[in-house]
């Protein structure tokens, strides 16, 4: 059943990450990219990564796709004039992917990948002894400890750097200032006047 | 019986990563496609990861590729919020409207 499943996933993740490059509509590309991640997702499971397919799916498609989904319907773009000269570049990019692609597949054939290639092995955990998420909680808490809290801090940097990017203070805006509401008091908001009979203020 | 072996997923991911390269080549003015395009390759790059990962009965290509997720995350938002700014000063995402530090 496995290569069936393999076959399957690729050919539709393939053919999606074609349709995200080429299709005219922005947002038809976002959804092409989360059907691109959905597959992956099926073929990380296939592999066995139970735990990153998972993640995948959560940060792919529900943070990262949303957020592109957001800023193409929030801007008013016009795509139109941004897909001239697609013809004119397509044959130089076709040649260098070609190029690349045949670079990469070559230098797998007849490659052989061993564990006993790697340095210092015996420190490693062995995967099929317990299942994904566990031993990936085993080591990123204790070995990669340092390296996730970077990883944290990588993502606030990121958020707090969005935030200053695109916040900006606008005029003409009635915001409440608290500050200036509790200093506020008796002597400076309320002016008592004698008024005379007849007279008016 | 045919089973599915490393090199399969190593083509499957580099024929993912060569796409997204020809993303770039073919949507040359488009920010947005480029972004996604970027997402494809660090796509392929993780399925490689976790290829070798399962490949070798070894974790750490997984954890490898969480940051790899984690720094594509980050460079996804970054990238929208310098775009939504590129965008409110010049009100177009074309790459070549890009020539202000030209001098």
């Amino acid at each position: 059943m496995l290569p069936v499943f393999f076959y399957l996933f690729s050919i539709i993740a393939i053919f999606s990450a074609i349709m995200v490059i080429t299709t005219k509509n922005p947002v038809h590309s976002v959804f092409f990219l989360i059907l691109t991640f959905f597959n992956s997702t099926g073929l990380f499971v296939l592999m066995g990564a139970e735990f990153l397919a998972m993640l995948l799916l959560v940060v792919y498609v529900g943070a990262v796709a949303v957020l592109f989904l957001f800023v193409i319907m929030m801007l008013n773009i016009d795509f139109s004039s941004l897909r001239a000269g697609m013809i004119k570049n397509a044959p130089l990019g076709l040649l260098i992917g070609a190029v690349l692609l045949g670079e990469i597949i070559f230098s797998f054939i007849g490659m052989k990948y061993g564990i006993s290639e790697i340095p210092g092995n015996e420190l490693f955990v062995k995967l099929s002894e317990i299942e994904n998420t566990r031993a990936l909680g085993n080591v990123i808490y204790t070995d990669y400890i340092y390296l996730f809290q970077c990883a944290g801090l990588i993502l606030l940097v990121a958020m707090i750097g969005a935030i200053v990017l695109t916040h900006r203070r606008r005029e003409n805006v009635k915001k409440q200032d608290a500050v200036k509401q509790t200093l506020r008091d008796k002597s400076d908001s309320i002016e008592v006047s004698k008024v005379e009979i007849g007279k008016g203020v | 019986m045919y089973q599915i072996s490393l090199n399969h997923y190593l083509i499957l991911s580099s024929i993912i990563f060569t796409i997204g390269i020809f993303g770039v080549f073919l949507n040359r003015k488009n920010l947005i496609i480029i972004l996604m395009s970027i997402e494809l390759m660090l796509l392929a790059v993780n399925i490689n990861f976790i290829a070798f990962s399962t490949h070798l009965n070894l974790i750490f290509g997984q954890v490898f590729a969480l940051f790899v997720l984690t720094v594509a995350a980050a460079e996804a938002a970054i990238g929208l919020a310098i775009l939504v700014v590129f965008f409110r000063s010049r009100g177009s995402i074309a790459v070549e409207d890009a020539n202000s530090m030209k001098g």
